[in-house]
């Protein structure tokens, strides 16, 4: 199978990275490399494994239902790169 | 004084605890060393004035009960220190600082540790050569223009070159083992759920694992004493019951069933490396162990496996860098636009191109022929493992198919480059511990390494056959100072 | 629109439609702190007050999950009838807003925590069942806000992270009616249970609404619109009965309806398409790594049993067969859980027959003048049993009770203390009942003669003149007895 330059500049939309024709091409050369070179697990007869989904030997742990985080805002949105002391401010959003 | 950068983690905090030496001047000692090696671009952020400080108050007031007092450690920037720029590696974290420390950096500084320095990494933690790097190349200290590994490779050269008494690295396909093979050092990739997760950049949830890297097995065991913590912040950590690990360390292998898995003799892989695992195998017959043949006959699908499991979680996990809350933002002239620029001006190629693969992988119509398919593969190789143990207690491999190469080599071909983790990656599909140890060089006098791989949670069992190795071996990394002339 | 016996259905050039409706619930849990997080849950408080570093999905942080959150949802799947999968998977759904700052949402996708259930509701033409699909939990958005800053958008994070869970109705609703019943039973449920306020005003339960419309008589569905996000019920009738009218007149131009996702515009009632094509989701769920499949054991389930409280369907049966009350009286006793608290707290010290009248009536008639809540209401549950005794034994008559009622709700006053200082006790003494009525039979001897020779109706005029005479206080059981002998 082959990831043509529409499937690639697809993908970069759902990835939110915008692209150029050029790197598109690149990148759709690179990613069939790695495609290709993935296919290899076609050989293999999955269909009575189970997938699996954690490798973690242990059970899902449950915490008490407590606040313990207080108010750190000043901490929160000091790192933001459009500056406001209450929000964190994007460009205007267009639906 | 001249000395002190050569000596072991675990000879600094003897000489610390009998006064024979202060925490002042141990940091000095490691922070004018890392000065005269800017060459090598191991550190991305310097923390030396701040360290000094700190080392000083401990002068003033030493706790020799902590098992670091007053040691100057560097680490990998893909941990979040409080206050200390944290930028793993990229771009579209250049500036960031967190308010916060990861539970591992915690530990180390519970004991008394002093971070003077964040050590350069691909970016991400994606990559085998520490060349995906926002912040330029690593030089490998064996030699120049060689690179140190990847991902932890900042810190790979960082330790070998002596800025640091021991350093601490990520692993996620071997980022901690490959580099640790290719300078000569020694790396310790535990269990899934031994080290906490909280506060380390993430690169891929279910792979990544924190470990020690060191010049040695006994400064190894004492840094993953105190790295491995159960916390609640981490609901992957596991509470199981941990070791006293350098207490315990000892080169009693009498009796150890070691397997030697047949799919781990590649071909072209180079003679060196076929009569180092030679070597390997006669030390551990030699001392009263017992050598297994065994088979991992899934191992040839691991790497397609990883590259399928490892970009899906990235993409992700690297969906919060948006330019909103926090790092670098591209201006947009509205929000999508600029979350596009900010993503392609902000992540590298080779983080991008991850991102994609993850992205096609998850996206609707492929998601059950690549990612469940992969976690199906990914069953299967864990259940080689399972298998193995049942015949064996640690399995004995190279650590990796070739010895370090030049700066640039195979930058072309991603292919090629991620074939540098064959022999790591089925362990962190399987979340078993690993270590690596130096054990020879090849024909170029570059340094090799031995892959001890244990039983989930058994660490204290390669860290002893690792010890027992490393005795017999007696390695030595002929390093020259080239880059400080 | 039409209704016929009842039926919702739309009828264009001879055709009738039928509206197929799927209501996603959205209901914020009832928790002190968030799914994944240990920040308040508190409404109101000032902007990204209530953030953590994993709120805001700050590099490194982990989700960690609130165990009172997965209870309340086991148990609202309790309250639902429905099958409580002691297996469950949190996924991630991935997309990118300005409010959702990890990109992902974790979600429950194929494996969630609750199955198949069933909601009663209780319809004019008889009960009917509304399947459940499923009941899943999640976690909340922020908000964007769009109209403070001209040039940008601001965003909150302090819902981030929220516990909610979304209840997935199966397409078994063909009515508005259905869908207000529906929206009020689950919300009583929840209520009930204490896992959800349902307080709409705040958001804490919201839907997306699927909507197709289908001949009569055909069973193939038809291909419906999802509208996102309706936060009251008024707007989910509007936009159903738009976007229904609009898949008809699009079936009938000779059109197709295309599967999309639309939004329910308040201001100008209409729903509009919501993202172009271009923009298609592809929300790429998959399991989150950063957590375990999470796992219940048989006594985690049955100890939440244990606390499950009487539901409303179980609470009606009770009423009506221990109390005797209509199925109507019933359903609106137990409509809102805290209605049948004051109710059961009226009843247990006095008349049920009156209790049901004096609360239905009298005092609902107050809460909706003032607009109040039973909560607040200004008569206690104690004094309105106590005016309910006055009356049952005698002490005061219905009409007095009216008007000591306007007494007591300014102040919650005791209706014994009204009847005391007021003097409003009702005459009971047959002598003086006696000596009032033959004061009025010798003042109206015509009267006494018209009766007497067949007139009956004035029998009310010799009873209102008694009670007249005793400023309404004489027992009107009595005075009726004593006249009929005197009378006769």
């Amino acid at each position: 199978m082959t990831i043509d330059l529409k499937t690639v500049k697809h993908i970069s939309k759902l990835s939110r990275i915008s692209i150029d024709d050029n790197k598109a091409k690149k990148l759709g050369k690179d990613l069939n490399s790695i495609f290709s070179f993935i296919e290899k697990l076609n050989e293999l007869d999955t269909k009575n494994t189970e997938p699996l989904t954690s490798i973690a030997e242990t059970t899902l742990k449950l915490r008490k239902d407590e606040i313990k985080s207080e108010n750190i805002r000043e901490d929160i949105l000091k790192n933001s790169p459009d500056k406001n002391k209450d929000f964190f401010v994007v460009p205007k959003v267009v639906e | 004084m001249s000395n002190i950068t050569d000596l072991k983690l675990v000879e600094l905090v003897d000489k610390i605890k009998k006064k024979e030496l202060s925490s002042t001047e141990v940091t000095i000692a490691f922070i004018e060393r890392s000065k005269k090696s800017k060459k090598l671009n191991a550190y991305i952020s310097e923390n030396y004035e701040s360290a000094i400080k700190k080392a000083k108050i401990f002068d003033q007031k030493p706790d020799f009960k902590k098992k670091l007092p007053g040691i100057p450690i560097a680490v990998k920037d893909l941990f979040c220190t409080k206050n200390i720029k944290t930028t793993a590696g990229s771009k579209i974290l250049e500036n960031f600082i967190p308010t916060y420390e990861s539970t591992v950096t915690q530990n180390i500084l519970d004991e008394g540790g002093i971070i003077i320095g964040k050590l350069n990494c691909d970016e991400f933690a994606m990559g085998s050569s520490n060349e995906t790097s926002y912040f330029g190349n690593v030089q490998n200290p064996v030699s120049e223009n060689l690179v140190p590994g990847g991902s932890s490779g900042g810190s790979s050269s960082a330790l070998a070159a002596k800025l640091t008494p021991a350093t601490i690295g990520t692993d996620t396909g071997g980022s901690i083992r490959q580099p640790a093979s290719f300078t000569g050092t020694v790396g310790l990739k535990p269990t899934y759920g031994s080290c906490s997760r909280y506060g380390i950049v993430a690169f891929a949830s279910s792979l990544d694992q924190a470990g020690p890297m060191t010049h040695d097995v006994k400064d190894c065991s004492l840094m993953f004493e105190i790295m491995s913590t159960y916390d609640t912040k981490d609901s992957t950590s596991v509470d199981f019951k941990r070791e006293n690990y350098f207490t315990n360390l000892n080169e009693n292998i009498k009796g150890k069933k070691i397997g030697i898995p047949k799919e781990y003799r590649v071909d072209g892989m180079p003679k060196e490396i076929d009569e180092l695992w030679e070597k390997g195998i006669k030390i551990i017959k030699e001392n009263g162990g017992q050598i297994i043949e065994i088979s991992l006959p899934n191992t040839n699908y691991a790497l397609p496996t990883y590259y399928i499991v490892a970009p899906a979680e990235a993409s992700s996990n690297l969906a919060r860098y948006d330019g909103v809350k926090y790092g670098f933002r591209s201006k947009g002239e509205n929000l999508i636009d600029m979350y596009e620029k900010t993503r392609s001006e902000g992540f590298g190629d080779e983080v991008k191109r991850r991102i994609m693969i993850g992205t096609y992988v998850l996206s609707s119509g492929y998601y059950d022929a690549y990612y469940l398919k992969a976690q199906k593969v990914r069953r299967l190789i864990k259940n080689d493992f399972d298998e193995a143990y049942k015949k064996v207690d640690a399995i004995l491999t190279p650590s990796t198919p070739s010895s370090a190469f030049k700066i640039g080599e195979k930058l072309n071909d991603p292919v090629s480059m991620y074939l540098n983790d064959i022999f790591t990656v089925p362990i962190n599909l399987a979340g078993l511990p690993a270590i690596s140890i130096p054990a020879g060089h090849d024909k170029k006098g570059y340094p090799l390494g031995l892959q001890v791989i244990g039983k989930a949670f058994d660490e204290q069992s390669i860290l002893n056959i690792a010890f027992a190795l490393e005795k017999n071996i007696s390695f030595k990394n002929n390093i020259t100072d080239w880059w400080i002339k | 629109m039409s209704k016929n016996n009842g039926e919702y259905l739309i009828i264009r050039n001879d055709n009738k439609y039928e509206v197929i409706i799927g209501l996603e619930v959205h209901a914020q849990v009832l928790s002190e702190s968030k799914l994944f997080s240990t920040s308040s849950t508190k409404f109101g408080s000032e902007p990204n007050t209530q953030v953590s570093l994993v709120d805001a999905a700050f590099p490194g942080m982990l989700p960690v999950i609130n165990e009172h959150c997965i209870k309340q949802a086991v148990k609202t799947g309790i309250g639902l009838k429905a099958k409580i999968n002691k297996r469950s998977i949190f996924d991630r759904k991935n997309y990118f807003y300005a409010d959702l700052p990890q990109g992902y949402q974790i979600s429950q996708y194929k494996n969630p925590i609750v199955g198949e259930g069933s909601v009663i509701l209780d319809m004019p033409n008889g009960e009917k069942n509304i399947g459940i699909e499923r009941l899943h939990l999640e976690q909340d958005a922020g908000k964007s806000i769009h109209d403070i800053d001209p040039q940008n958008t601001l965003v909150d994070l302090n819902r981030s992270g929220v516990a909610l869970m979304e209840i997935v109705s199966k397409p078994d609703l063909r009515s508005l009616d259905e869908v207000n019943a529906y929206i009020k039973k689950l919300r009583s449920i929840m209520r009930y249970l204490g896992t959800c306020d349902g307080n709409m005003q705040e958001g804490s339960l919201r839907a997306d609404v699927n909507v197709s419309v289908r001949k009569k008589g055909d069973k193939k569905l038809g291909t419906r619109c999802e509208i996102k996000n309706v936060n009251s019920i008024k707007f989910m009738q509007m936009a159903i009965d738009f976007e229904a009218n609009r898949q008809v007149d699009l079936i009938e131009e000779g059109g197709s309806i295309d599967q999309e996702t639309r939004l329910f515009d308040t201001k100008k009632n209409e729903t509009r398409s919501m993202r172009s094509k271009e923009d298609a989701h592809d929300y790429r769920y998959f399991p989150d790594p950063d957590l375990l499949p999470l796992e219940l054991n048989d006594n985690f389930i049955d100890q939440i049993k244990k606390d499950i409280p009487e539901l409303p369907d179980e609470k009606k049966k009770r009423f009506i067969e221990k109390f005797k009350l209509s199925p109507y009286e019933a359903n609106i006793l137990v409509s809102d859980i805290e209605i049948s608290k004051y109710f059961e707290e009226v009843s247990k010290n006095s008349d049920v027959k009156l209790a049901t009248n004096w609360i239905t009536g009298e005092l609902f008639a107050l809460l909706n003048e003032k607009n109040i809540e039973i909560t607040e209401s200004p008569i206690s549950s104690k004094n309105l049993s106590k005016l309910i005794n006055l009356i049952k034994d005698g002490t005061i008559s219905g009409k007095i009770a009216k008007s000591v009622f306007e007494i007591m709700r300014d102040g919650d006053k005791d209706p014994i203390t009204i009847v005391d200082e007021k003097g409003l006790k009702q005459q009971s003494d047959p002598k003086e009942l006696e000596n009032l009525i033959n004061k009025v039979i010798a003042e109206n001897p015509k009267n006494v003669e018209a009766y007497k020779s067949g007139k009956d109706k004035l029998f009310g005029f010799f009873v209102g003149q008694v009670m007249k005479n005793s400023n309404g206080k004489a027992n009107p059981k009595l005075v009726n007895e004593i006249l009929k002998k005197k009378l006769n």
